[in-house]
């Protein structure tokens, strides 16, 4: 699948993006790695259609993402199972109790987000990410805070998905059990991958 | 799962508890009002004392009198009246007002254009004296219609400047959320924008309660609608009836303080639809 070439991204004078492309298989986890700053969030972004690129062309519209943000912007005033219902159309909400699993959140779905830890609240922005239905899962850092073999488990249910997931991770075992990694060094990031 | 325990040795039990919980925040309710009305009463002794029994009551009349003006008072048909009429003008200017200001906060946040042509309107609405407009009205429409107008113009800008400053707060990073989420317009106001509204909402009634009724009652005081509470606290100021003035000065009070109380009960249960 072929998410966007000859991609231009700058803020200001800084090019984060310079005539990039990027290509990853259509289906499992392709894992995006690279130093702090090098622009991973901002492609990722780009992809959700949230930046505008300066150049170049991205061949999904943003109606065909799911993104999972670095924070994880739970609504304070909604519980765990709410959050899932209010981006899953009324003829979903039998999906609910999958989704939770898939996060391990089971037994929560009455719980408020105050009431939960660091890592159970990013197991529910993912959850939430994956209610929605997305021809391509764009998610940034979702296992940070995540103990790791949960994290594993988890990794192996979304490479399950129909859809292919681009993640974030600067954790090697992460890395080790995704299906592609993408190295980048930047900035501004120059790769054509993979 | 058990069904609860609703047996006749429990009852007395949690009756008991909620007594006790009454008790308490009698407690913490009753020593304040308590302290201020003891304060009241050893100001008018004082006053009784100097003037040697000629006339204390024109200057202050103890509560004993007040309350005893205030009981006479609650036996008549007039009083009802009063307090009916005052209470649903002002309350119609509040409504109105609180409508009014929202939409502008709403219009000057959406639209720059909007923001540069209304606020200085609304600044100027603020800064000006109550008593001009409470002419200019009286000028342009009925007496009756006096205190709604100008609570309703009073309470405008309150809402309007909270609202704004609350609609401009919103954590920019749930908007953005809202719009990845693909969630419509409304979804966006009933999940994102009235939650973190709540507590500009909170302010902007109860403040707005209280101008009301200042506004609306000064209003009544100077354009005489009938009847009104403001009527009939211009009748005593025009037979020097202090104890009344005091007794209608505590209903204008105590009504300001049970529709700020009845408005905060209101947001509360809203409130709680953005958890069901």
């Amino acid at each position: 699948m072929i998410l966007c070439e000859g991609l231009t991204v700058s803020f200001g004078e800084r090019a984060v993006l310079d005539r990039f492309s990027l290509q990853i298989p259509d289906r499992g986890v392709t894992a995006l790695s690279g130093p702090s700053g090098c622009g991973k969030t901002t492609l990722l972004r780009v992809l959700a259609g949230l930046e505008r690129p300066c150049g170049g062309a991205v061949y999904l519209s943003p109606r065909e993402t799911a993104i999972l943000f670095q924070d994880d912007r739970l609504l304070p005033w909604r519980t765990v199972e709410q959050h899932l219902t209010d981006v899953l159309p009324r003829e979903r909400w039998g999906e609910v109790p999958a989704l939770l699993a898939l996060a391990e959140l089971e037994g929560e779905g009455k719980t408020m987000p105050a009431a939960l830890s660091g890592g159970m609240g990013r197991r529910l922005a993912l959850a939430r990410c994956l209610a929605l239905d997305a021809k391509l899962y764009l998610l940034d850092e979702p296992f940070a805070g995540v103990d790791l073999p949960r994290a594993l488990r988890i990794l192996e249910r979304l490479r399950a998905l129909p859809a292919p997931v681009l993640l974030v991770s600067h954790e090697p075992d992460i890395l080790a059990h995704a299906d592609a990694v993408i190295e980048l060094d930047g900035p501004p990031l120059v790769r054509i991958s993979p | 799962m058990g069904s609860p325990d609703i047996s006749p040795s429990r009852l007395p039990l949690q009756r008991g508890g909620v007594c006790s919980q009454i008790g308490k925040n009698l407690l913490y309710a009753l020593p304040a009002p308590a302290f201020w009305l003891g304060v009241w009463q050893v100001c008018a002794f004082l006053v009784d004392r100097r003037l040697e029994g000629r006339g204390n009551e024109l200057l202050l009349p103890y509560p004993a009198t007040v309350w005893s003006v205030l009981t006479g008072l609650a036996g008549t048909g007039e009083f009802w009246a009063a307090v009916c009429s005052s209470l649903g003008r002002i309350a119609l200017g509040l409504v109105c007002g609180l409508g009014l200001g929202a939409l502008l906060a709403v219009l000057t946040c959406a639209s720059r254009w909007a923001d540069r042509l209304l606020s200085p309107a609304i600044r100027v609405v603020r800064a000006a004296p109550v008593a001009s407009f409470i002419l200019l009205v009286l000028l342009w429409t009925g007496r009756n219609n006096v205190p709604a107008v100008i609570a309703a113009m009073m309470v405008v800008p309150v809402v309007w400047d909270n609202l704004s400053r609350g609609i401009q707060a919103v954590d920019k990073k749930l908007l953005e959320l809202g719009r990845a989420c693909r969630f419509p317009r409304i979804k966006i106001v009933n999940l994102i924008y009235l939650p973190s509204l709540r507590p500009y909402i909170l302010t902007a009634l109860t403040t707005a309660a209280g101008l009301a009724w200042k506004s609306g009652v000064a209003a009544e005081v100077l354009c005489l609608p009938e009847p009104s509470l403001g009527q009939r606290i211009y009748y005593t100021k025009y037979y020097l009836d202090i104890p009344e003035l005091f007794a209608w000065t505590a209903v204008t009070v105590a009504l300001s303080l049970i529709l700020e109380r009845l408005l905060r009960l209101a947001l509360a249960r809203w409130g709680r639809g953005w958890a069901a």
